[in-house]
């Protein structure tokens, strides 16, 4: 069964104690964010999320999205869960006040986006499109643009869509053809199709706003020739109600190994009214701006499936009895002991556990940062905080993912057959999770990103805000009485990290292949280092609070044995890793193509 | 009209609640806590009233430790006010509550006062009809439907075997029961404005009353752990145990 009950103490610890909170009210705009106003805002969410969504995931699961001439209806109860979600104004959490959102820090957002995602991920994301829409036209839409879409879809009355890949074109938009004639009243006319369009078509909103990429026509081949338009399924009247039926049809729904409750549309635009957004020609960059926040945003996504993974695998874990422990009867009243005292049992629920509580602390000093971008004072600050945002979102995005759907897999495994029939609904978070490394940019585009771009950019000064810190709280700590162990740990690990980063740079500079060919291994790697920084961080702040804690102390005392097993058993990952990435491009790039 | 809405701090309805080893009491150290889902309903009530127009002003009063001024934060992000919180850390029993809202009610001067039937923490049952009868008001417990009409209240009550309308002068105390609503989700919007209505705090002695405890807890232990069922064979082996063993028929 998917059982899933907030993590708000763990959250708490990661917004509270990790990051001081309590610093964002310093922040530009956030003078009313207080500690206690995040609690109380954590605690409805959860209510929204355990109560509202997750009784609808199996069932939606179950049912689907239905084309039925051009509409398409979401599965039963979709509606009154998007208006209950729309009217507690949770549409509006990290809009700007002006357009009557709330303007919560991104640091607090992530966290309800990891309850949704978590317990319905296929209904967050009708939401989650809206504000990746938000985001574009917050940016680069004209004032009239803002002043018509940014409050409806901050109120979630309309919501939104990104739409980019065509039949022919998924990674590269520069094969890109919808065309965008001008027209004599300065808009212009859209046609083309669009495929694996999210929440594309459905019934929880009166309009849909399309944001879409297309060439103008005469523009040149190529990315430089992409601009970005935004159009309305109804276009809206004078006084911003929705009007006539514009000429954008579902022609079909995607048949999905997973997320079958979020529709994923194929759009056919014809002689659709849209209008410009931003310059022409400068589209991908638009739509580059919200593509950042959506890869974190994705990330979170498999944040939150290891997360229900995991409380529905100990759940079943102490449920199940079954065969004798290793070490003699445990529960000797009963005709078998449960599951949950077998080593390899503990391994599998230990490694989720110890990839959820660091992703959210690795999301959590992230998101974090993403607030100081653009929110703090000093401009030095913002760019450096813009730096390590950039830096960290293609890990983010890979990383958790990765890691969620192998958590996923795990906890299905600790069920056994009972995961891998449908009843307990194990295999449901497998196959959710599963789009989580392929949409928003492939898992494979994502270590490019970092090795080609992010590694390089600013002559190494991104990475740099990374290194800095870790490198800092080694040497500080590495000769701490009780953490010198984990520290001596991450040291090795991060050793690991600079001779690949040094191997990249020189093999690299001179032969892309070869970054190429290291790319993934080196994201995986990477990923791992900030794990082990923040479990080493998380490991000395428990040690600090575990004395003075009373009755919470049990809470450090796990955090620390998590800590643990997290430098025994995952973090020396690291050096294989440095092994395959060292091994270089040949026995892949040598191998016939013909022999394939 | 004013309504005035006590909201008790208890340990959330979904924790499994552990005896303390000492035997003193229930373990709340840790525990996750929240707003007494009676008093949940209470709050909705009174929120419904104000939104139909009925009430003007709605009061969320807490009293005990000072975390309980979360729990009517709870309140106002529901739809309340303002807050009044009688901050005390002293085991906190019916008789002093009561007696410490009628001098809030002589104070505020509600019209109405709505509250949770009981608490799910020590299930009293008592604090609302004791405040009835120290105020010489008129009292609807166990209420499934509330309605106001100029200075009466119609409340249709609860009770075994069935359900018992009464009709109540005004002012009066009004307990609930689980099925007069389903409480609201806050919304976004209004626990951001919750954080900026005022909350009052003060202590007993300003209310001139001493919560000194009058009962004393002589002992809490769990319940007896239940025993394993038998299986049986067949009708007729059941009937002869239920005949011999269970003595029930």
């Amino acid at each position: 069964m998917q059982v899933y009950k907030a993590p708000l103490r763990d959250m708490r610890f990661v917004l509270h104690e990790l990051n001081d909170s309590a610093g964002l009210a310093a922040l530009d705009g956030m003078q009313d964010v207080t500690p206690e106003l995040i609690d109380s805002v954590l605690e409805e969410a959860a209510k929204i999320a355990e109560e509202v969504l997750l009784p609808l995931n199996a069932s939606g699961d179950e049912e689907g999205c239905h084309l039925d001439n051009g509409v398409v209806r979401t599965p039963k109860g979709f509606r009154e869960a998007y208006r209950t979600f729309r009217e507690g104004g949770w549409t509006g959490i990290g809009c700007a006040p002006e357009y009557g959102g709330q303007g919560l820090p991104h640091s607090v957002s992530m966290m309800v986006s990891e309850m949704l995602c978590a317990t319905n991920m296929a209904f967050s994301m009708y939401p989650g499109l809206s504000h990746g829409a938000y985001e574009a036209l917050s940016q680069h839409g004209s004032d009239a643009q803002k002043a018509l879409y940014l409050p409806k879809l901050t109120d979630g009355t309309w919501t939104g869509t990104m739409c980019l890949t065509e039949p022919h074109c998924g990674t590269d938009l520069g094969l890109l053809r919808t065309r965008a004639v001008p027209a004599d009243d300065g808009s212009y006319r859209i046609s083309g199709t669009k495929i694996f369009i999210s929440a594309g078509e459905h019934d929880l909103s009166e309009n849909i706003v399309h944001l879409v990429l297309a060439r103008i026509a005469g523009a040149p081949a190529g990315v430089r020739g992409i601009s970005l338009f935004v159009v309305p399924k109804f276009i809206p009247t004078e006084d911003g109600r929705p009007g006539p039926r514009n000429g954008v049809v579902c022609a079909s729904l995607e048949h999905k190994m997973g997320i079958k409750a979020n529709a994923t549309a194929q759009l056919v635009f014809e002689d659709a009214q849209g209008w410009i957004v931003g310059e022409p020609g400068r589209g991908l960059n638009a739509m580059f701006t919200m593509m950042n926040a959506a890869r974190l945003g994705v990330g979170i996504q498999g944040l939150g499936m290891g997360e229900i993974a995991y409380q529905s695998a100990v759940a079943y874990a102490r449920d199940r009895i079954q065969g004798r422990s290793l070490a003699g009867a445990k529960a000797a009243d009963r005709a078998a002991d449960p599951i949950i005292v077998h080593p390899d049992v503990r391994r599998m629920l230990l490694t989720i556990r110890a990839y959820n509580e660091g992703c959210r602390a690795l999301g959590g000093w992230v998101s974090r940062r993403l607030d100081e971008a653009h929110h703090a004072n000093d401009p030095a600050e913002r760019e450096a905080a813009e730096g390590f945002a950039a830096l960290m979102t293609p890990i983010v995005k890979a990383l958790f993912t990765d890691l969620g759907l192998e958590s996923a897999n795990t906890a299905m495994q600790v069920y056994g057959g009972h995961g891998y029939i449908r009843d307990h609904g194990m295999e449901q978070l497998v196959r959710d999770a599963r789009i989580a490394l392929i949409y928003e940019g492939t898992n494979g585009i994502q270590a490019l990103d970092l090795v080609g771009r992010k590694l390089p950019a600013h002559m190494g000064r991104n990475l740099r805000t990374f290194f800095h810190p870790v490198a800092a709280f080694i040497e500080a700590n590495e000769k701490h009485p009780m953490l010198s162990k984990m520290v001596t740990g991450l040291g090795r690990a991060f050793g690991a990290l600079q001779l690949a980063t040094a191997h990249i740079a020189s093999k690299g500079m001179g032969d892309p292949e070869e970054a190429g060919a290291a790319a993934t291994e080196y994201l995986r790697l990477f990923g791992l280092v900030a794990l082990g920084y923040m479990w080493a961080r998380t490991a000395k702040l428990s040690l600090e609070k575990m004395m003075s804690a009373g009755a919470d102390a049990a809470f450090y005392q796990t955090k620390l044995q998590t800590a643990r097993f997290y430098f025994e058993r995952i973090l020396p990952q690291a050096g294989g890793l440095l092994f395959q990435i060292k091994a270089g491009k040949e026995a892949m790039m040598s191998f016939p193509e013909a022999a394939f | 009209m004013k309504i005035l809405v006590p909201v008790k701090r208890v340990v959330d309805y979904n924790v499994k609640v552990r005896v303390k080893s000492d035997g003193t009491g229930v373990e709340t150290a840790g525990v996750k806590m929240s707003m007494n889902p009676f008093d949940e309903i209470a709050v909705e009530e009174a929120v419904r009233l104000k939104e139909k127009g009925v009430a003007t002003e709605i009061i969320a009063v807490s009293m005990g430790v000072a975390q309980c001024g979360e729990t009517i934060r709870t309140a106002l992000a529901m739809g309340a006010d303002r807050g009044i919180l009688v901050e005390t850390d002293a085991d906190l029993q019916p008789l002093a509550v009561a007696k410490m809202l009628k001098v809030l009610v002589d104070r505020e001067q509600p019209t109405l006062v709505v509250m949770g039937k009981q608490a799910i923490d020590d299930d009293m049952n008592a604090t609302g009809q004791m405040l009835a009868a120290l105020l010489g008001w008129a009292q609807g417990t166990f209420a499934s439907k509330v309605a106001i009409e100029g200075d009466k209240a119609t409340v249709t009550r609860e009770i075994d075997g069935g359900l018992e309308t009464v009709a109540l002068k005004l002012p009066a105390v009004v307990t609930t029961d689980l099925r007069l609503n389903e409480p609201r989700y806050a919304s976004l919007p209004n626990i951001m404005k919750a954080r900026k209505k005022p909350i009052e705090t003060i202590k007993p002695a300003d209310l001139g009353v001493d919560p000194a405890p009058r009962l004393t807890v002589i002992k809490v232990a769990e319940p007896p752990k239940r025993q394993a069922g038998k299986k049986v064979g067949s009708v007729a082996e059941l009937v002869a145990k239920l005949k011999t063993e269970a003595k029930v028929i």
